[in-house]
């Protein structure tokens, strides 16, 4: 009777539980500038050509420790112009026609994908889903995903990754084809991806909490004034 | 204590004393110094319930002035830019990213309308525990529910300015809701929107009630609660009229001038909740997803629908009342009921001088009944907040129904409640807690 009752308790987290994705948590940071600059590199060369980053300007990539020279050399394919946006070449319409859906700008996924709550939910995300295709010949691309059931995208990242089939048995992925990658360097380089676009989703977000310190201690030693002041002018009133 | 009977400024023969005595000839200066601020007499006690009047002056400033730069930059236009972004969400995301200090004025802006809430709701709840909207100050109450209700609209109309998926989506439902109305609902939410669906012109007229309709309206409405609340003089946590012990030159014995004593204490209550304002602000804008929402970081999207709909916090509540309407009444359809209740929902708030029927008005000598009403009444709010945020569910609905009961029976049951309590007796001077 005990045992029946606790099977009903949980019975619906069982069936929560069953409906959504684990997330593996995303191991890197926005603070590492090696694996940002690397994560500029595999973004440039893989994403960039369907997806567009169409908020960001090439510019700002020199806030990654790199000069307008080098990111002029290695990483503007899509503008001639330092200034110029990360875009694609390739027009929203047109793609709409070749993959069914327009691949979405990607300047800001980390946070879009952020809505499970927890803090650096979508960089989890992002980090899973990157990490959870596998083939399927019953898709057009021939690729599926475990995170993100018959999704449009094709896995760009194979040749890195190699090709992955999920063990209907076990519900796992397991590496068919080795890619040009260890899995744990694989890991490592969607992690630095993941990376460069959370920084990516806010590139002041640093700054922001570094000039956030500042403002509070201004503000503490504000309020010891502000206090004392108030205790003066308020030492008569009974 | 009123402005104007305060005698003209005299100079003593210096050119700033001449130029200030050609001024107040011609200008209230002096007397709107002393009545408003230096020879305003506030009551001696208040307590921490009383920093949110001040605060909630200070968010407005806020709001305005960030609000300035931001229209600088913003642009109110659904059509879609070379990249197939509409206009309006990549002009927020240039001011995130390209706009000297954007991002700065941007977080101000968002997270300001979230505290502009907190601080209105807790000014509110002070109003509630001590009795300041009874008699006789009725009218600065109306006047702060009209605030409230501005307030509300202006947020609305505000949130659907980033054009992102829930501010579009958010829009539509709200919009839709005035279809409900017999007769002419259909039309009205066409004019509403300008358009059958949300679009440019929904997001342009939107863009001019946002920051010159509403504020305008919003600036007229604090002025005339400031002034109201002058006329009479402020309320205190005892609940008692300072003005009726008076010493011989008319003072009130329990008042001390609003400046310096008050604007001296305020400092220290908007440095305190600069400090909270600045932690949300700096590291977690976002508000753990209450304060900016994740599915807004996806543009407006009028042909993909999110799964979950979801208001702003602020307004949850009121949605969840809206929500647990479902029965049709008199051949009408349950949603123009839930429109109907989640207006009165807000509305009834003004009734508030008229259904308090208690002999005394503060807390502090009310007995039980009143200490738990009010005790239910903030769970039931809470709680109707907490549901507006989740998707709909069968004991979510349950629930909400059952909290929309006591929240109405707090209010329409009030003029039998509020007289039946115990009373303590009210002390004829103000006591220092």
């Amino acid at each position: 009777m005990k045992k029946l009752l606790i099977a009903f308790l949980f019975a619906p987290l069982l069936a929560i539980a069953s409906t959504s994705v684990h997330l593996d948590k995303w191991p890197g940071s926005v603070s590492d500038t090696a694996a940002l600059q690397n994560g500029a590199k595999l973004f440039v060369n893989y994403c960039l050509n369907c997806h567009g980053a169409s908020y960001m300007r090439y510019k700002n990539l020199t806030a990654l420790g790199l000069t307008e020279q080098q990111v002029k050399d290695n990483l503007m394919f899509t503008s001639d112009k330092i200034g110029g946006l990360m875009a694609v070449a390739a027009r929203a319409d047109e793609q709409k026609v070749w993959f069914g859906a327009t691949p979405p700008d990607l300047t800001i996924i980390a946070r879009a994908r952020g809505d499970l709550g927890a803090p650096y939910a979508g960089s989890d995300w992002l980090y899973t889903y990157l990490r959870s295709f596998y083939r399927d010949d019953n898709r057009p691309t021939g690729w599926n995903n475990v995170a993100f059931e018959n999704v449009g995208m094709p896995h760009v990242l194979y040749g890195l990754q190699g090709q992955q089939v999920l063990n209907h048995e076990t519900h796992k992925l397991e590496l068919a084809v080795p890619g040009q990658m260890s899995p744990t360097e694989y890991d490592k380089a969607v992690s630095d991806l993941v990376s460069f676009m959370v920084w990516m989703g806010e590139p002041q977000q640093e700054f922001r909490k570094t000039l956030g310190y500042f403002v509070l201690a201004f503000l503490a030693v504000l309020f010891v004034v502000a206090y004392a002041l108030k205790k003066e002018y308020w030492k008569d009133i009974h | 204590m009123a402005a104007g009977n305060f005698d003209k400024y005299k100079s003593d023969g210096t050119l700033a004393g001449n130029l200030m005595e050609w001024v107040d000839a011609r200008f209230p200066a002096t007397s709107m110094w002393k009545g408003h601020l230096s020879e305003y007499y506030a009551p001696k006690n208040f307590n921490f319930w009383y920093f949110f009047g001040s605060l909630a002056l200070l968010v407005l400033v806020i709001q305005i002035v960030t609000g300035i730069f931001l229209v600088m930059h913003y642009k109110p236009d659904a059509a879609l830019n070379a990249f197939g972004v509409p206009v309006a969400f990549a002009s927020v995301e240039y001011i995130m990213r390209d706009v000297p200090g954007g991002w700065l004025i941007r977080y101000m802006h968002s997270t300001g309308a979230s505290a502009f809430f907190i601080v209105v709701y807790l000014h509110m709840f002070r109003g509630l525990l001590y009795g300041s909207y009874r008699k006789p100050r009725e009218l600065t109450w109306l006047f702060g529910v009209g605030i409230f209700l501005c307030l509300m609209g202006e947020a609305f109309f505000g949130y659907l300015l980033p054009w992102g998926q829930m501010s579009y989506w958010g829009a539509q439902v709200i919009v839709n809701l005035f279809g409900a109305i017999p007769v002419v609902g259909n039309d009205l939410s066409i004019l509403i929107r300008g358009d059958f669906v949300v679009g440019d012109a929904t997001l342009n007229r939107f863009f001019s009630f946002h920051v010159i309709a509403f504020p305008l309206v919003l600036l007229g409405l604090v002025a005339a609660h400031v002034l109201a609340l002058h006329e009479t003089g402020s309320n205190n946590p005892d609940g008692i009229e300072i003005k009726a012990n008076k010493d011989e030159n008319g003072i009130p014995r329990d008042g001390i001038p609003f400046h310096p004593y008050y604007t001296v204490k305020d400092i220290v209550g908007v440095v305190v909740f600069l400090m909270v304002f600045s932690a949300i602000m700096f590291f977690a804008p976002e508000g753990g997803g209450a304060f900016l929402e994740t599915p807004n970081f996806y543009p407006a999207d009028p042909l993909k629908t999110p799964p979950h709909i979801a208001p702003v916090w602020y307004f949850t509540p009121y949605y969840s009342i809206l929500r647990a309407m479902v029965w049709n009444f008199f051949g009408l359809d349950a949603k123009f009921w839930g429109v109907v209740a989640m207006g009165a929902s807000v509305v009834v708030f003004a009734f508030l001088p008229w259904l308090d029927r208690s002999p005394v008005k503060s807390i502090r000598y009310r007995g039980p009944i009143y200490k738990t009403m009010l005790t239910i009444f903030v769970i039931c709010f809470v709680i109707l907040g907490y549901l507006g945020t989740q998707s709909p569910s069968y004991w979510g609905e349950r629930i909400s129904q059952v909290c929309t009961v006591f929240y109405f029976g707090f209010f329409f049951a009030m003029p039998w409640w509020s007289r039946m309590d115990k009373f303590k007796p009210v002390p004829d001077r103000v006591t220092m807690q």
